[in-house]
């Protein structure tokens, strides 16, 4: 999680969530809103539920931005043993 | 009257600068909230431990953070900021129709009875309200959806709300300005609207006279006579004395009559300040000199104040909500700049000095008056 958020959030290093049924970016993002309801509107639009364009979904070496908030996540994601990445894009230089 | 806070919004953070009544130490705290934009705070005049703040980035977008406190902790609330039913179109720069589209709160004005009302002033212009403290917003949408919000179109900065006036004679009217809409009025506490434009002139829209399109930068009110208003537009200082109904011009003898900031004595309702900048493509002051203007006349004669601000070879801007007055005996008068300075006169403007000098360029600086 970009710094930012973890400090809006007030957490530290990663946060592990319990996902109820299918794992995909919005199951995992519903679960992240669900537990710091302050992080609504900062990852996804309130209204489009659409990426904000400065973040990205990362996981497994690959950039998950781009396919569908409903598509599975990798098996090692679901299983906690790798990290879905949530990265601020390297801007304003 | 015990002391100040000075709130002061930058680019980067949120400070928060404290003294005693004689405005010579000062405590500076912050940045909070650091590497966010804040683009304005706001202490409640019902309880001046309740502040608001308005966070964004362009990175995660808006939020709205709330202190109990003074500004010592803070808490996000709701950022939901959703226009009333199907937003439509206003113009865009090429005079096309581009749709409504939240950007950010650029003004939060809390009520001047309950600490847990606040007013939103949004870019793309909108006015919203919260009666519980921040947590839930609505937009009083019979701004919006007057016939003329069509017609409305961006300034430089974006099409913002920027400025909130309530009355504290009568409830039911506010004022509020949107550059580039103009000015307007309700008088029933924010259900319907009315343009005050009559009597600007702006000789940059097709029609000079034109009942909305005016790029108002900033209005002012005395608190002890809410008939009259001061107005900074884009070029032209001007004054209403009958609630916004009509406006005459008071630039009078300033250098120049465009800027961003207006202001008005804590004390003396006729006496008034602004900074005049060189003009809409230079924004910096005439000749490299920092000098806020006064007018002991309520416009029209202006002496300049230069007394410890730098008469060379400056070349920072003032932005529209960067100037605020205290109501000590002697009224205090501040004002940030792009530079990052907060500037503080505890004479009514005649001696000034700062309070900081490097600060992130400064968005907005308001005050409160500790009893």
């Amino acid at each position: 999680m970009p710094a930012h958020l973890r400090t809006l959030a007030s957490f530290h290093g990663e946060v592990q969530l319990e996902v109820q049924g299918a794992v995909t970016v919005r199951s995992v993002l519903d679960a992240l809103e669900a537990q710091f309801p302050m992080l609504r509107g900062t990852i996804r639009e309130h209204v489009t539920q659409e990426r904000r364009p400065f973040l990205r979904f990362f996981a497994c070496g690959e950039d998950l931005s781009h396919d569908s908030v409903d598509a599975p996540l990798p098996d090692a994601v679901v299983s906690g043993t790798e990290p879905l990445l949530i990265i601020g894009a390297i801007a304003g230089g | 009257m015990s002391g100040v806070r000075v709130l002061v919004g930058t680019r980067k953070g949120a400070f928060v600068l404290t003294s005693e009544g004689k405005r010579e130490k000062w405590d500076i705290s912050g940045p909070h909230f650091a590497g966010w934009e804040i683009y304005h705070m706001k202490g409640s005049p019902a309880d001046p431990n309740r502040l608001y703040a308005s966070q964004c980035s362009g990175w995660f977008g808006q939020m709205i953070q709330r202190s109990n406190d003074g500004g010592k902790t803070w808490e996000p609330v709701g950022n939901k900021f959703i226009y009333d039913g199907v937003p439509g179109t206003h113009q865009w720069y090429d005079g096309k129709p581009h749709p409504w589209e939240f950007k950010r709160v650029w003004h939060l004005e809390p009520s001047l009875t309950d600490p847990d009302t606040v007013h939103a002033g949004i870019e793309d212009a909108a006015l919203f309200r919260s009666k519980d403290g921040g947590q839930n917003w609505e937009e009083l949408s019979g701004l919006r959806k007057h016939g003329s919000g069509p017609r409305w179109q961006p300034g430089a900065g974006g099409m913002c709300l920027h400025s909130i006036i309530q009355d504290p004679k009568n409830p039911g009217r506010m004022f509020i300005a949107i550059s580039a809409a103009g000015a307007f009025r309700t008088d029933d506490g924010g259900e319907t609207w009315q343009p005050i434009n009559k009597g600007l002139k702006s000789l940059y829209i097709p029609d000079p006279e034109a009942e909305v399109g005016h790029c108002v930068h900033h209005i002012a009110m005395h608190q002890a006579r809410p008939g009259v208003l001061f107005m900074q537009k884009h070029w032209d200082v001007m004054r209403s004395d009958n609630g916004g109904d009509s406006w005459q011009e008071v630039s009078g003898n300033l250098p120049t009559d465009f800027g961003f900031v207006i202001d008005v004595h804590a004390h003396d309702p006729e006496t008034i300040y602004v900074v005049p900048i060189k003009s809409d493509s230079e924004h910096y002051p005439p000749d490299g000199k920092l000098r806020v203007y006064r007018s002991k006349t309520g416009g029209n004669e202006w002496e300049a104040l230069t007394r410890g601000l730098p008469q060379s070879d400056c070349y920072v801007n003032v932005l529209r909500d960067a100037m605020a007055v205290d109501a000590m005996d002697s009224c205090g008068v501040y004002f940030g700049t792009t530079g990052g300075q907060v500037y503080a006169s505890a004479d009514a403007g005649d001696n000034w000095k700062p309070i900081v000098r490097d600060l992130p360029a400064v968005l907005s600086v308001e005050v409160q008056t500790l009893a």
